[in-house]
């Protein structure tokens, strides 16, 4: 664990910020300001901020539906987001695309996605382009459990392997995929890496809710695949401490699993602890940061709700041609 | 007759046709729920309350929840129409046809015909479909235009309870593979059922829901409410209006609406998806050419436009057709003498 102070703090904040972006939206969507579904990330930040740490803008991610931490870690611009899920013409998708569809490609997100199983192939091709550019740039998607049953997945990881794509499959295991449990849903009942090692690529697992377990694994598998190796699979193990969407009543957790997971398999806890511990960082510094950050959202939603909305003629914008 | 929401004429025909023929199973994703849970089977059912109980009557060989998989869900559905039973499959939502679209396109649509008449292929896919919830581009699209241009396919779109339960009788029982389109915006929407366990509705027979002989506006599921509301409204003023609900687009009643337009002159259509290649197209174009000489004004359609669905709540309502823009076409048609 060789991070700098300064690493320390930025990992911890974007971790932050992600949780909070999440709490926050979790209260302001029960009162019914905000449209459509909202997938959130809460839980699982550990591991789109231990892959992104170590990207540029030249690397490149494809995300899901549950893709708000993703866009964030990605540095797709806080307020921007914010904007977009309240359906702004502001948003970073103008009001068009909503909490799905987050996209900003400039930065390396390819955009989130509503089509569970659509990113793969996607990445593969953006992985090919990584090879092609010769760079050392990655393209990497982010998968469910439940995504990993799609044919499109299997497809992808079999021409990843085919084509030598610059390309990293980033399983995310939080065990559901939406009210089906993963030891139901994948046959094999074992893990999901194996599946990835079958199609012929070398892989990697992590703690999904431990900053440190993904940051030092993705380091390996980023130092194998921007070596030309072609691709890898890295599986985390990991949490969603909320619903499926907004207004699941999860009937299918256990009894006092949700105190569980939260008490004891919370990455913003677990980094906390670590870190102060090993005397890295003391509690005010963090301290600070959570004040700071929840402030940034307070200052999102500020800006959200006073954005101007889109207007009918916006419709009709963005298509090459209309009727 | 009995009251019951939409949605729960979906479940009570599904129930009562597995009672009734042991070949009828249904498969799909969450249409158990809480498979391999914590909770257990049926901890929570799908998430349209479309399947909720049949596990627990009909057991696991029936009732098959699936791995997120859409192009295995739809060809297994062709796998076990060839083999004897009458699966009803479910997608879901109606934008994941693009996942299994081959099995639906090349494979179910085709066998019959391809394979000279030889064999049936009685599949049902369900889904659900449109605008409405601020779903997005993904989760809000009326696929019907596609599928209703694909030879071979039967394609319903059921707009009040009792339809559902005429019409989805009717596709379980049909030796054809149907595409069943549930509109998510009516699920909610009460009307009486009859309680008859065999009352079909023969494909093709469109329904009149408003009568009157100044105008034809031609419809389907959601949009056909926004329609008898401007023909109530309308009828105020003295301007009768007939709303005619195909309730199929494949096969279509052309009949019904040939003879409306022959009284009325003046065709409107309204249709949920883009407006190139649409059924509301298609309808101007059979009714321009048979029905030629009973025109008195330009047949008109009221489509979305050629985008997209839109997220935001003021693109959104500024995409779909409205009342106002139904109400707006029907002045149109009778603004010609
Ligand atoms: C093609 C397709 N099928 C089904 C769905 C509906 N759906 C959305 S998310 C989801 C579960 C995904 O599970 P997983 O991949 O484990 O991701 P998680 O929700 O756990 O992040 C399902 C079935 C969809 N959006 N797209
Ligand atoms: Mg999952």
């Amino acid at each position: 664990m060789q991070l700098s102070r300064e690493a320390l703090l930025r990992a911890y904040r974007q971790m932050k910020v992600i949780r909070e972006f999440e709490e926050r939206l979790h209260v302001d969507i029960q009162t019914g300001e905000i449209a459509g579904f909202t997938h959130l990330y809460c839980g699982q930040e550990a591991v789109a901020v231990g892959v992104c740490e170590h990207l540029t803008e030249d690397d490149k991610i494809v995300s899901t539906h549950r893709g708000h931490g993703h866009c964030l870690a990605k540095g797709c611009d806080v307020n921007g987001m914010m904007k977009e899920i309240w359906g702004s013409r502001e948003g970073l998708c103008k009001g068009k695309g909503g909490s799905m569809h987050i996209a900003d490609v400039d930065k390396g997100m390819l955009g989130a996605n509503g089509i569970v199983g659509a990113g793969a192939p996607i990445a593969v091709g953006a992985g090919i382009a990584c090879k092609l550019d010769g760079k050392g740039a990655v393209a990497i998607t982010f998968s469910g459990d439940g995504a990993c049953n799609q044919g499109t997945t299997f497809e992808a990881m079999n021409m990843a392997v085919v084509t030598k794509a610059s390309c990293i499959f980033v399983f995310e295991n939080n065990h559901y995929s939406e009210h089906t449990g993963f030891e139901y849903a994948v046959g094999t009942q074992k893990d999901i890496a194996s599946r990835a090692e079958a199609f012929g690529m070398k892989v990697w697992r992590g703690d999904g809710t431990d900053f440190f377990s993904v940051y030092e694994t993705m380091r390996e598998v980023l130092d194998y695949v921007r070596a030309g190796n072609g691709p890898a699979a890295v599986e985390f193990d990991t949490e969603r401490f909320f619903g499926h969407f907004e207004g699941d009543p999860q009937r299918y957790r256990g009894p006092g699993e949700l105190d569980r997971i939260r008490e004891l398999r919370d990455c913003l806890k677990n980094f906390r602890r670590n870190v102060t511990e090993a005397k890295l960082l003391d509690h005010a510094d963090l301290d600070a940061l959570d004040a700071e950050v929840l402030e940034a959202i307070e200052e999102s939603v500020r800006q959200a709700k006073a954005a101007p909305r889109p207007t009918a003629q916006d419709v009709l914008e963005d298509v090459y041609i209309s009727y | 007759m009995t009251k019951m929401m939409y949605r729960d004429a979906v479940l009570t025909t599904i129930a009562e046709e597995m009672e009734r023929d042991e070949n009828v199973v249904v498969l799909g994703e969450d249409v158990v729920g809480g498979m391999g849970t914590p909770g257990g089977p049926e901890a929570i059912g799908g998430i349209w309350s479309t399947s909720t109980g049949l596990f627990g009557k009909f057991g696991a060989a029936r009732v098959i929840d699936t791995p997120i998989s859409e192009s295995a869900i739809v060809g297994a559905a062709a796998g076990l129409a060839l083999s004897g039973k009458r699966p009803v499959a479910e997608l879901m939502f109606a934008d994941f046809i693009g996942v299994s679209l081959d099995q639906i396109w090349n494979q179910i649509g085709k066998f019959r015909y391809m394979f000279g008449g030889k064999t049936k292929c009685p599949a049902v896919i369900r889904m659900a479909y449109g605008a409405g919830y601020n779903a997005a581009a993904q989760h809000s699209q009326a696929v019907h235009q596609m599928l209703t241009g694909m030879p071979g396919l039967k394609v319903v779109m059921p707009s009040t309870p009792a339809d559902v339960k005429g019409l989805l009788r009717q596709a379980i029982r049909d030796d054809d593979p149907v595409i069943f389109l549930e509109h998510k915006a009516l699920y909610g929407v009460t009307g009486d059922v009859p309680d008859d366990k065999d009352f079909t509705i023969p494909f093709g027979h469109a329904r009149l829901s408003r009568a009157g002989e100044d105008v034809t506006i031609v419809s389907t599921g959601l949009l056909l409410g926004f329609c008898e509301a401007v023909a109530d409204k309308l009828a105020a003023e003295g301007i009768g209006c007939d709303v005619i609900d195909l309730r199929t687009t494949s096969p279509i009643d052309e009949e019904t609406i040939l003879d409306s337009v022959e009284v009325t002159g003046r065709l409107v259509v309204v249709d949920e998806a883009p407006p190139r290649c649409s059924l509301a197209s298609d309808i101007c174009a059979t009714v321009a050419n048979k029905a030629f000489a009973s025109l008195k004004a330009p047949p008109q359609a009221v489509n979305p436009p050629h985008t997209p669905v839109p997220f935001a709540r003021e693109l959104e309502s500024a995409y779909l057709p409205s009342a106002d823009k139904i109400e707006a076409a029907v002045r149109k048609v009778l603004s010609y003498r």
